[in-house]
């Protein structure tokens, strides 16, 4: 069972980090999303109290088992895991263990057991900290740290791990770029990007598309570390790991996928290299690296690689590929399942939109997730390509994302490139010349300019190219979400042409994106993405605070679920650069029916931008649905991410089982 | 001066004798106008909670031979939950026994829960007590809170 409870007063929500470095604004630690894991019921209420009086946002659960649920479905809803050691049904190691493979949240470990072999245990399996109970508000008060800490290391170890791909340098401009913006809009929550290591390994693997997506079971990653351990970690490889544990069914690339996430880990575990790198944003750029990371290279299959983005990098690949994709002018899709990349996570598609960097080339973003998605997945993706097809982006000022989920539902994103004017219209039977998983991307006009300037390079990618690119993403049901995260990205990126790279929006809309994504594997996004601590949107509600305001970026956002397959249009157009005309306030809507079927739920996400963009949800009759869990309006750039329409349409079975695979009603918590 | 003070925290004689500790305290210090019976509310649902936890090592203890591991389980969650509000003689009772259950001294381990039964039954009583006593207060004394 669960609790969610909102985080006391202070601003509700506004985490933001000042753009320096570790200089951490006022308000920083208050809205900390806090997952507590204790079996003590007592203890549990006080942990909650304690940790409420920090103005952290809290969300507690009696049960390791359903804390893994929750953190495997939510991930992004979080920022740190404070756990019990001892627990009935699950031994908190194993639990911080799960986390560390898995999600890579900062785990603190706390017990009465203060025996040194105990401790040490804690250490040795990735935990940030060792709490001797009973705890004490003394030390709940600096818990904080361990957020920034990891974010900091993990900003230097992805620019030391620039320097091994390409990409990274594109990376780290982008990074920048989310930075700037996320520094401006204090949207510390969107550099959540826990994963580069997995875009890593997405790249690496990218190439075979046919991965098999394997359950990291514990007794399967015993057998991995046990055969790692026998060749000696600097000396193992895929194929001799893959020998030894001579598990069938199980490939090179799962073991080399999983092997990039063990040696992260286990350099996790070392305190990691820290790379000089300072970029003054932590949080954000945490974000905008895992997406970056997939973007670097701009190649369209490492963004292709479905499996391989985990959520958070989707959500930056989508800030990063919308960035991207407008400089490129086209848009590519991409679908990652974040499954892959955790073994026991239920199926997600994710969307990302991918700049490639060859120009005009058609990007498949399918072909890549098939290997990593399932095949319902795939089914969806078929769907959501045809749905592509279907999506006719508006461009000219506005871009217009289509999505649409099979041929019922659409959702049209149209991005209003602000400063473009690009008005490459692409027909939307175009890109249903793309095979229904492939998606052709635009040319990537711009890219060059994103790599000059990182901010800029977005910013200016974002010009046309969000025209041309009019796919659609369309995330199926499950990915709905993704899909939501991609229009926002998108919107940010287009703010950010036309705008000052402080003023454009798109570094928040990848958190934002990063909570749809959660959303929408769920089945119900609204729910989850509202929930107080992790969505997107929550983080957006906190990014309302002044930073957001000063971005003027306002997106009304509706996400309705329809039964219907209703159509969502969002018309987003953007009359000006001024982009300040966004003050437009957000709204998000999310109706989220967790009727058991998801498929029934639609989501009409509108987005509106005062100013220059403009999301007109069509279409949405149906968004009063009785199911409203949640409905939310918040004003922020982010509101690109309103752009993302998640439309679910039961309309067809496959389609529900696509976008619900993995994501059972019951399992969401509301 | 904490309302506390002559009633479990420094009451009795020496460093061990006190009821409650300065867990209790920090409690009492998260008890604000918003939570106003927080500490009420956290003391029964330990009582709650501990009542079934004392009820299965009862039934743990009546089984021969003595399962230690289990025993030390139960303990160890019930240490947990009584250091958690500050229940500093229950607590000590508790690593008492567990230290009978490490050495696999079964008859320690009765005996000593004999004896923390009796600490939990006076705790009880006494924060009964006081919480009726806070009640009758009012809020006035109860804003003084101990520091």
């Amino acid at each position: 069972m669960m609790n969610m409870d909102k985080g006391g007063g202070g601003g509700g929500g506004t985490l933001s980090m000042a753009s320096s470095g570790e200089g951490v604004s006022g308000q920083f630690p208050a809205g900390l999303r806090v997952l507590v894991v204790d079996d003590d019921l007592t203890c549990l209420k006080i942990l909650e109290r304690m940790l409420h009086h920090c103005l952290y946002e809290v969300t507690t659960c009696s049960q390791a088992v359903v804390a893994l649920s929750i953190l495997r479905e939510k991930k992004y809803m979080f920022d740190l895991v404070l756990s019990d050691v001892h627990m009935p049904d699950m031994d908190g190691f194993k639990l911080l263990e799960h986390i560390g493979l898995e999600m890579d949240l900062p785990v603190i470990m706390m017990s009465m057991d203060d025996k040194k072999e105990v401790v040490m245990k804690g250490v040795t399996h990735g935990a940030c900290d060792y709490l001797i109970k009973p705890i004490r508000m003394e030390a709940i008060k600096n818990i904080w740290q361990h957020v920034v800490r990891k974010r900091r290391n993990e900003l230097k170890e992805l620019e030391q791990s620039g320097s091994v791909e390409d990409g990274e340098r594109i990376r780290k401009p982008s990074d920048d770029a989310d930075n700037a913006s996320s520094a401006n809009e204090g949207s510390w929550k969107n550099s959540k990007k826990r994963k580069e290591e997995e875009d890593e390994e997405d790249r690496d693997d990218s190439s075979t598309l046919k991965k098999q997506r394997v359950v990291w079971s514990v007794e399967l990653h015993q057998q991995f570390v046990a055969a790692v351990n026998q060749l000696s970690i600097d000396k193992a490889v895929p194929k001799k790991i893959l020998e030894l544990m001579n598990v069938p069914g199980l490939t090179r690339e799962n073991v080399a996928s999983h092997l990039q996430k063990y040696r992260l880990y286990l350099k996790r575990l070392s305190g990691g290299p820290q790379t000089g790198l300072n970029t003054p944003f932590m949080g954000t750029s945490d974000a905008n690296f895992g997406p970056m990371s997939s973007f670097d290279g701009f190649n369209l299959q490492s963004l292709t690689v479905p499996g391989q983005l985990p959520p958070q990098s989707l959500a930056t690949l989508q800030a990063g590929g919308l960035a991207r994709v407008t400089a490129h002018g086209g848009m590519n899709m991409q679908i990652a399942d974040q499954r892959n990349l955790f073994s026991a996570e239920t199926p997600r598609l994710r969307f990302g939109v991918g700049p490639q960097l060859s120009n005009n080339n058609q990007v498949n973003l399918l072909r890549g997730l098939p290997s990593s998605m399932e095949q319902k997945q795939l089914t969806h993706l078929h769907q959501p390509v045809q749905s592509f097809g279907n999506t006719s982006l508006q461009s000219f000022g506005n871009t217009g994302l289509q999505v649409s989920e099979g041929s019922s539902r659409y959702v049209k994103l149209p991005m209003g490139s602000l400063g473009t004017g690009s008005s490459a219209r692409v027909d939307p039977v175009h890109r249903n010349e793309s095979n229904a998983l492939m998606m052709q991307m635009a040319q990537s006009q711009l890219r060059g300019q994103l790599f000059s300037n990182e901010i800029a390079g977005r910013v200016l990618g974002g010009n046309g190219a969000v025209t041309n690119g009019r796919g659609a993403v369309q995330n199926p049901v499950s990915q709905a979400s993704p899909m939501a995260d991609f229009s926002m990205k998108r919107v940010t990126d287009l703010t950010g042409h036309g705008f000052p790279l402080g003023s454009s929006a798109g570094v928040p809309s990848l958190q934002s994106a990063g909570t749809f994504q959660d959303g929408g594997s769920s089945g119900v996004k609204g729910p989850r993405g509202f929930n107080p601590s992790y969505d997107i949107f929550n983080e957006l509600q906190q990014n309302k605070t002044p930073d957001w305001d000063l971005q003027s970026v306002g997106l009304t956002f509706d996400t309705s679920r329809n039964t219907n397959p209703a159509q969502c249009n969002i018309d987003p157009s953007l009359s000006g650069l001024g982009q300040q005309g966004f003050l437009s306030s957000q709204k998000n809507r999310e109706r989220e029916e967790q009727h058991g079927n998801p498929e029934i739920s639609q989501c009409h996400e509108n987005l509106r931008v005062e100013n220059d963009f403009r999301v007109k949800t069509e279409s949405l009759p149906e968004l009063n649905s009785d199911n409203f869990v949640y409905t939310r309006h918040w004003g922020q750039d982010d509101l690109m991410s309103a752009l993302l329409k998640q439309q679910q349409d039961g309309i067809g079975p496959v389609e529900t089982e696509l976008n619900f695979d993995g994501y059972s009603m019951d399992n969401i918590s509301a | 001066m904490s309302k506390l003070d002559g009633w479990f925290v420094q009451s009795g004689s020496g460093s061990g004798s006190g009821y409650l500790d300065d867990q209790f305290i920090q409690l009492e210090e998260l008890q604000d106008d918003a939570n106003p019976n927080f500490v009420e509310e956290v003391v029964t649902l330990f009582f709650g909670d501990s009542t079934r936890l004392i009820f299965n090592i009862e039934q743990a203890l009546d089984k021969k031979p003595l399962d230690f591991n289990k025993l030390d389980t139960f303990m160890h969650q019930f240490k947990g939950s009584s250091s958690s509000i500050g229940a500093k003689k229950v607590k000590n009772e508790c690593t008492q026994f567990r230290e009978y259950c490490r050495q696999g001294n079964g008859e320690g381990c009765i005996r000593t829960f004999q004896q923390l039964k009796k600490e939990y039954a006076t705790l009880r009583k006494k924060l009964e007590n006081y919480f009726q006593l806070a009640r009758q207060a009012g809020p006035t004394e109860t804003a003084c809170r101990p520091k």
